[in-house]
């Protein structure tokens, strides 16, 4: 199935929503109670945080630490997940590994970096990439054992260079195992980095998550909430549909042969 | 020019046995035999795709060059007929040229999925061409072409050959009259283990086809 045909129409975004925030209105305004602040109240919280600056100073903290995160991550787990998919040593090597670090909860990660390397930036940001690589690596796996070998002889008799071989043959075919594991993994990386700052850190919208909670400051947690909503969609629309589109272009000519 | 040693293969069953023998600059080799016998076994195990290369002494070369159309035309298809022909060497105005040699002026920046079989299979051959090959090797290059098409190709082989005429050429075919047309030598696979059971200079046209006709029912050899 193509993407288009899984993307519901645009118009239920604009009648879903809405009608979501209109009932959270009516809700907010029957019960009356600061544990449930209206919509407005949230908008109001979300200005003062922008003007006062402190919403753009830790969604930047935030991010840079996933930005940092998301990379590692990324790059070990394409590694690992290449050589696990193409040497079956390498698998029965990495394999225990995975299953126990798959089944890992998150915060005992967390707990166990920040125990031991106290409560500093390299433990909050190894505890994501140690959280996030398993994941990656078991998505380039099954990439790399679906790589056509038919193209590797044609590389193998051209004499392509190792880094040829890695990016004018694996690389697209790689593509969407690693879109796939992007994805899920911007996903998995933005809570996992809430849940670090709140234990550990003083800076992130995870930290000021953890001061709201500290006084019920529902509309606060709310705004912060709809601002981190923002971002990742944001990120979604400007980078990773764009970059989807370009990769997989070569697919879309189902044109006339010539 | 290429001394050609192969110690037999083997995938659970035997399939080629032993098979040694010397390619020599300018031949064009012919290599016929049943179907699924190991003839596109031999020819990964010529390009050296399961393993080592076989010795080769290419005159002002360290390396032999070999190209190889496959019978898919293994071209990315991600990448357009100019990017394709550039990853494995050739240079801008090859690229144009070496299209043009094969009838494909004009069609650089297309990608392989927007060609016909044809064309793209005969994109490849031009990407053979860009690496400039000491022996070419072609699997089974007429299949599945309509007989127009075919023909055209052979003629543009024929070209080829005539234009570089130190190129040694290994052509998998069924048929008696591509060989016919195309080669000055000839290799008869069979048996299991496989081996060469024929390998003799075709002295003249029209030849082939007699022998051919013997090497598949011996039974009629006297």
């Amino acid at each position: 199935m193509t993407a288009r045909a899984c993307q519901p129409a645009a118009w239920s975004y604009w009648v879903v929503l809405p009608a979501c925030i209109l009932l959270w209105a009516v809700i907010a305004a029957t019960l009356q109670t600061p544990l449930l602040p209206s919509p407005g109240e949230v908008i109001v919280a979300l200005r003062s945080e922008a003007t006062n600056g402190q919403l753009w100073f830790h969604l930047a903290a935030t991010l840079a630490r996933v930005t940092v995160a998301f990379v590692l991550a990324m790059a070990i787990g394409t590694a690992i997940g290449l050589a696990m998919g193409r040497s079956t040593r390498t698998n029965a090597l990495f394999d225990p590994l995975l299953v126990v670090l798959l089944n890992l909860p998150a915060l005992v990660t967390i707990i166990l970096m920040y125990v031991w390397f106290g409560l500093v930036e390299v433990a909050a940001v190894l505890a994501v990439v140690v959280n996030k690589v398993p994941n990656v690596a078991v998505t380039v796996r099954e990439g790399a054992r679906s790589l056509d070998p038919k193209l590797e002889s044609m590389a193998t008799v051209y004499r392509f260079t190792r880094w040829q071989r890695f990016r004018e043959v694996w690389l697209p075919q790689l593509f969407p195992y690693l879109m796939a594991a992007t994805r899920g993994g911007l996903a998995l990386i933005w809570k996992i980095v809430l849940v670090v700052e709140l234990l550990g850190r003083s800076s992130g919208v995870g930290f000021k998550l953890h001061l709201a909670f500290q006084v019920f400051d529902v509309a606060t947690i709310l705004a912060y909430s709809l601002a981190f909503i923002a971002i990742v969609q944001l990120i979604e629309l400007a980078l990773l549909q764009p970059l989807e589109r370009r990769a997989t272009r070569w697919r879309q000519p189902e044109t006339a042969h010539a | 020019m290429l001394e050609l040693r192969i110690e037999g293969r083997s995938f659970g069953l035997p399939v080629l046995g032993e098979i040694f023998t010397t390619i020599c600059q300018g031949d064009r080799i012919c290599l016929l035999g049943p179907s699924g016998i190991g003839k596109t076994t031999l020819l990964n195990a010529i390009a050296g795709l399961d393993g080592a290369m076989p010795d080769a002494a290419v005159p002002g070369r360290n390396k032999m060059r070999v190209g190889y159309l496959f019978q898919e035309h293994r071209l990315l298809p991600w990448r357009t007929l100019r990017q394709n022909l550039a990853i494995v060497g050739a240079g801008d105005a090859d690229i144009e040229r070496l299209l043009a040699s094969v009838g494909l002026a004009g069609y650089a920046d297309h990608l392989p999925d927007q060609l016909s079989l044809g064309m793209a299979r005969r994109a490849a051959l031009a990407r053979c061409l860009a690496i400039q090959p000491d022996l070419l090797l072609l699997d089974e290059p007429f299949a599945s072409l309509d007989p127009v098409r075919a023909t055209e190709l052979k003629q543009l082989i024929l070209d080829l050959l005539g234009r570089y005429p130190t190129m040694a050429m290994i052509c998998v075919t069924h048929d008696a009259r591509d060989a016919d047309e195309l080669a000055n030598r000839l290799w008869y696979m069979d048996g299991r283990p496989a081996c060469l059971q024929w390998d003799a200079r075709v002295e003249s046209r029209g030849a082939v086809e007699g022998v051919v006709e013997k090497l598949r029912n011996p039974g009629q050899m006297v």
